[in-house]
């Protein structure tokens, strides 16, 4: 399970990558490899004002969906579209090419409740049995 | 997982080869190895095999097996061959499924009845509790393994593995082979809408022929694949599209019911069933997309609610989610087209009968 360094991780198993004053969004290894083959994505609309903790969306498998929980507050100024109509790409490379929500943070001090790697990697191990 | 948790004899197999291990119907079992799609892709382009000793086995043998077993099925168990099988069900009196099952009479006066795993102790029973002193009822379960060969080059890898010639056994045929000391069942049946088999063998035996299959290149499947390929071939999953107050008529297995073999348990209240108008009917469902339908989405026309998801996949075949449901009339005729409310939005289906979910070999993808 792959838990990069200089991103950011939620209890819910989102990562942020800091971009400025924009957050990338996606789905943690741990994630997309409890989920198994991502089959469809639910996005949000771009424009949409999101609030810490918001399901944003959902990511189906062929197993299960699962919701997706907004790690910080802000305004939706990009969505993946190729990653939704590619979805494989969230498994394949999910801190990549699979990212799928760019916020421009409206509170960034929500930063600081997120976890680090160490932390979030701590976690997964956990709470996988 | 919880201590009363069961392991089948496999159990050891699936962690050594990486599956992912998870609760079903009482038993710790494989969900995946390698991932869905491509254990579904295997099954229906080669061969997979599946641990199903989960499901139940019962041998019912005696004088009175038979009226015994025609008493308490729907299909016409007094007219099956020795060496033959069928697909039948065991119903309530309101005419509910209690399970689907499949009896294979396997002597005179002996019969084998394959259960689902989570059913296994409610049709126990029930079939107990309908027996004479004319009938021994044993639940062979515990000291057996079960395994199913599936896919197009499912006969060919079973028959090599047992070094037996696989290709005469009949369609929902059962056979005893001799293999490694031992007597093995084989079944020409399946779950998958592919040929193949359905292997029964004591614990030591179903052991060795596991590991020769997946040695022999077989790829080992889950209940991940099995339910996508079930759904793709329109079979009924007892909690999704059968149960004790769902019927033969609206689940469309009027085809397993005996009707005129004498009564059975149930048979008046199907009787009577069929005479009533005509209520929701079991369909198959096409979604626009790669969108899942999933057990308890809501079917819409227009503004009104006329059915539900019962069960639903990813198609890997067809690339796109497929399902079955409920769908009252006129909506079930096939060519019409309804919506599902998935997370408060609508997504196109397009309704089919569900035997037709499963396309001819060789036909193109939509």
């Amino acid at each position: 399970m792959a838990t990069p360094e200089g991103l950011l991780y939620s209890k819910t198993h989102e990562w942020v990558r800091v971009l400025g004053d924009v957050a990338e969004i996606g789905i943690t290894d741990h994630a997309q490899g409890e989920l198994g083959d991502v089959v469809y994505l639910d996005l949000p609309e771009v424009g949409r004002l999101l609030a810490y903790d918001d399901i944003f969306g959902a990511v189906e498998s062929v197993k299960a969906v699962s919701d997706l929980y907004s790690p910080l507050s802000g305004d939706v100024i990009e969505v993946n579209t190729e990653a939704a109509s590619a979805t494989d790409l969230v498994n394949s490379d999910p801190y990549g090419q699979g990212w799928m929500v760019r916020l421009r943070m409206t509170r960034p001090e929500e930063l600081q409740q997120l976890l680090t790697a160490e932390q979030y990697a701590a976690f997964a191990a956990e709470s996988a049995h | 997982m919880s201590e009363a948790m069961r392991s089948t004899c496999l159990a050891g197999e699936h962690v050594t080869l990486g599956a992912r291990m998870v609760p079903f119907a009482g038993w710790e079992m494989p969900v995946q190895y390698s991932g869905i799609i491509e254990e579904a892709q295997a099954v229906r382009g080669h061969v997979g095999a599946f641990d199903i000793s989960h499901m139940g086995r019962v041998i019912v043998d005696g004088s009175g097996a038979t009226a015994l077993l025609d008493g308490l099925t729907t299909n016409h168990v007094a007219a099956l061959q020795i060496g033959a099988g069928h697909y039948s069900m065991l119903t309530n009196e309101a005419g509910g499924i209690i399970d689907d099952i499949i009896v294979y009479r396997t002597g005179q006066t002996e019969f084998l009845v394959v259960v689902n795993a989570s059913n296994a102790e409610k049709d126990l029973a029930w079939m107990r509790r309908h027996g004479g002193a004319d009938v021994t009822i044993s639940d062979r379960s515990e000291a057996t393994g079960m395994v199913a060969v599936q896919g197009p080059k499912a006969l060919a890898a079973a028959g090599s593995v047992l070094g037996q010639a696989l290709e005469g056994l009949p369609r929902f045929g059962a056979a005893s082979v001799r293999w490694r000391e031992s007597g093995v069942t084989v079944c020409r049946t399946g779950y998958t809408g592919e040929d193949g088999v359905e292997v029964i063998a004591p614990v030591r035996q179903a052991v060795a022929f596991w590991r020769e299959l997946v040695a022999a290149g077989v790829v080992p499947c889950g209940l991940g694949a099995r339910d996508a390929l079930r759904v793709e071939a329109g079979y009924p999953l007892y909690g999704h599209e059968i149960d004790d107050e769902h019927g033969p008529v609206g689940a469309m297995l009027m085809w397993a019911v005996c009707m005129d073999k004498g009564d059975f348990v149930g048979r008046d209240a199907i009787a009577a069933a069929r005479l009533e108008p005509p209520g929701e009917r079991l369909v198959g469902l096409i979604a626009g997309g790669r969108l899942v339908p999933r057990q308890g989405y809501t079917i819409w026309s227009a503004d009104e609610c006329v059915g539900t998801v019962t069960s639903g996949a990813f198609s890997p075949i067809r690339g796109c989610g497929i399902a079955m449901g409920y769908l009252r009339p006129p909506y079930h005729v096939k060519g019409g087209s309804v919506q599902m409310d998935v997370r408060g939005r609508r997504h196109e289906l397009q309704v089919i009968p569900k035997k037709e979910l499963l396309l001819p070999k060789g036909a193109p993808v939509a």
